[in-house]
């Protein structure tokens, strides 16, 4: 992709590789609380909890994804705060479900 | 403590971060940005260990394994939080023109990691047949 005026450092490509890296991260952590839901059979509780696990992954599925489309350009915005919360609410949310299955 | 709740503020109605200062050259904001992905990179890897002591280590006695599982995810949890407060605050501090904010929060995740992997050895070495 050579757009003109792009960056030399590849500052956006650089941003949205550590955004793919980290989704990915997020996927594992998801897959874990998934195995983790389902340990005891289906339950009702399983399947709860399954849901809300695959709706924070969801959830952080889609930030990273408007920004990853953020990135096309040759001189992207700033990350929004609003994206930023989201991200780290999706990850608090995932370590709070991990708390409650332990009991 | 002031300092905090600022930024606590800054949380929650974004759009005033905009009003101050000027916009700083896109590229500090994008090296801001995959920072804060660094920091939340490392709060999944914590979560993910807690996941792993319970799922991974059925051998242990109960009240370790949960504890040890606590531990690791609260530190993600304290990593994530922090990861956006420090965003926020590196943001601001380059629209206004001042020196980043220091922290001591590395050299505390330092050492809590470090104490987890104590903990982890002394288990393995002594605790492993309580169950």
């Amino acid at each position: 992709m050579t757009t003109p005026g792009r960056d030399p450092g590849l500052q956006p490509e650089r941003t949205r590789l550590a955004w793919r890296r980290t989704t990915l991260s997020c996927t594992v952590v998801a897959l874990l609380a998934v195995k983790q839901a389902l340990h005891g059979g289906a339950g009702p509780a399983a399947i709860v909890a399954v849901s809300l696990s695959a709706l924070a992954w969801l959830g952080f599925l889609r930030v990273a994804h408007l920004r990853v489309l953020g990135m096309g350009t040759a001189r992207p915005l700033p990350l929004s705060a609003r994206g930023a919360l989201t991200a780290t609410a999706c990850t608090v949310a995932l370590a709070v479900f991990a708390a409650a299955m332990l009991f | 403590m002031n300092e905090f709740v600022q930024s606590l503020r800054l949380w929650f109605a974004p759009q005033r971060i905009r009003d101050e200062g000027d916009t700083p050259d896109y590229r500090f904001s994008l090296a801001n940005e995959r920072t804060f992905l660094a920091w939340i990179r490392t709060a999944l890897a914590l979560i993910g260990g807690g996941f792993a002591v319970d799922q991974f280590l059925p051998e242990l006695a109960w009240g370790i394994r949960a504890g040890l599982a606590l531990a690791l995810l609260a530190a993600g949890v304290l990593c994530a939080l922090r990861a956006v407060n420090h965003w926020v605050r590196c943001e601001r501090a380059m629209r206004r023109g001042e020196d980043l904010p220091v922290s001591r929060f590395p050299t505390l995740l330092a050492l809590a990691v470090g104490v987890v992997a104590v903990a982890m050895v002394v288990v393995v070495l002594f605790g492993w047949e309580g169950r």
